[in-house]
């Protein structure tokens, strides 16, 4: 069976380590947080804050208090707050140890493309190309296949880049992938999904 | 110098031009000047462009300036909340430079230091590089990105003293002080001035040096997304 979105959260969070700042991105990575357990994880929202709390209780919403998605959000005794300038600098310095974040498109070559929607109107790239160009590394979470089941693993993205080489790991509904010399390798499939299905759900290169 | 006005119509009087280059704060509707960007509507100023992260929704932020076409183009991170700037790009009549988020607050902090320019990867590889200087450095392959030097700011703030020293509440901070810093007049509004003194010199977000104009308001505060968890019953 391949991992639902709470499953593939859920592996994801197995991805961060004690200590560590990480930027989760909108949808599946967003779920992410629901998986660290007892893990020490301090969340970045790049409009400012470390140390982004769950969403409030109702009647406790604060206008002043939202994260990048917009959406309000409480904080914790850990919290810091900081000006746009210095949350982008703290993302392109390199000091946030991980980004999790959804793809269209990933390459074998680490090309990553989630910022223009085919077929959509082009809403802008928010924060993603500084991301994904500053953080130590970059682990995307998505469906290995689109809605017509076609790879979204490729050969070449098709789709405008947010990054060029970027993405370090890729955790679908059916397996684990990591970016390395010459292609994608396996690092695990989903339980029940075996490396030959793997193989023939992805277009890029699997060594 | 008294900084200190009534009403943000008389905080913007003499600093509006047709065609200027205002750098306005805020994150989606978190933070925005929402009553000097009110004020400049009743000014009818026109062909302004905005350095500024989002477009507001149509009715409310930036938005309203583009009901009433005062707007020539806008420099943003991300603008898919507005129907009526979908249509006006679409047609042509709104000009749209997209710019990273961290690429768009470091440009405005850029220009507020004396920077003209400086180089990031952000966007190397991407539609964001075509036409821009590269360089590499040890290896790395980097864009050359401009300071913004803006007309005007406009910003929101929490409190103020009468020297116009700021503290920002959460994350409503956001672009406002890379946006106030890259002005060559900034206005700002807050939700309270309070004597001189009574601010912590040790908490001073944005030291007064950087705001010229100031004004008390009343501020709406909408939230865009309100998301919220239920109480587990014990």
């Amino acid at each position: 069976m391949p991992w639902d979105r709470n499953q593939m959260a859920a592996r994801a969070a197995e991805e961060l380590e004690d200590g560590m700042y990480v930027n989760l991105g909108i949808g599946i990575p967003t779920l992410v947080a629901n998986y660290v357990g007892d893990k020490d994880i301090t969340l970045q929202s790049e409009n400012g804050m470390l140390g982004m709390g769950p969403f409030p209780f109702e009647g406790e919403e604060d206008a002043d208090l939202i994260n990048a998605g917009k959406q309000t959000i409480t904080e914790l005794r850990r919290t810091s707050y900081f000006d746009s300038a210095q949350s982008f600098g703290m993302i392109r310095g390199g000091k946030i140890a991980a980004a999790i974040l959804g793809a269209m498109e990933v390459a074998e070559n680490g090309d990553l493309a989630n910022w223009m929607i085919p077929g959509k109107l082009v809403k802008g790239m928010g924060g993603a190309m500084d991301l994904v160009a500053g953080v130590g590394r970059v682990i995307v979470v998505m469906d290995h296949t689109n809605k017509h089941g076609d790879s979204k693993l490729l050969k070449e993205c098709t789709l405008p880049l947010t990054g060029q080489g970027v993405v370090d790991r890729i955790i679908t509904n059916l397996g684990v992938l990591d970016v390395v010399e010459g292609g994608l390798k396996i690092v695990e499939t989903a339980e029940g999904v075996t490396e030959a299905e793997l193989h023939d759900a992805t277009e890029a290169t699997i060594v | 110098m008294k900084k200190i006005y009534d009403t943000a119509s008389s905080a913007l009087d003499g600093v509006l031009q047709d065609g200027m280059l205002i750098a306005a704060g805020g994150f989606g509707l978190c933070g925005i000047p929402e009553l000097l960007l009110e004020a400049i509507k009743d000014a009818g100023t026109k062909d302004l462009t905005f350095a500024s992260n989002n477009a507001g929704v149509d009715d409310f932020g930036i938005g309203i300036l583009l009901q009433t076409r005062q707007v020539k183009k806008m420099i943003s991170s991300y603008v898919g909340e507005n129907a009526e700037f979908m249509r006006q790009y679409l047609s042509g009549e709104l000009e749209l430079e997209f710019n990273p988020q961290g690429t768009l607050a470091e440009r405005m902090r850029a220009g507020g230091c004396g920077i003209p320019g400086f180089y990031t990867k952000t966007g190397v590889g991407t539609v964001i590089a075509e036409g821009k200087e590269h360089k590499d450095f040890d290896g790395e392959t980097y864009i050359l990105e401009r300071g913004i030097f803006a007309d005007l700011s406009i910003v929101k703030a929490w409190k103020a003293d009468e020297t116009g020293n700021l503290v920002f509440r959460k994350t409503a901070r956001n672009f406002n002080p890379p946006a106030a810093m890259c002005g060559k007049v900034c206005v700002a509004e807050v939700e309270e001035i309070v004597p001189l003194g009574s601010l912590d010199p040790d908490s001073i977000h944005l030291p007064g040096i950087y705001v010229h104009r100031l004004i008390q308001g009343t501020h709406e505060k909408r939230i865009e997304q309100r998301t919220v968890r239920k109480k587990e019953t014990a």
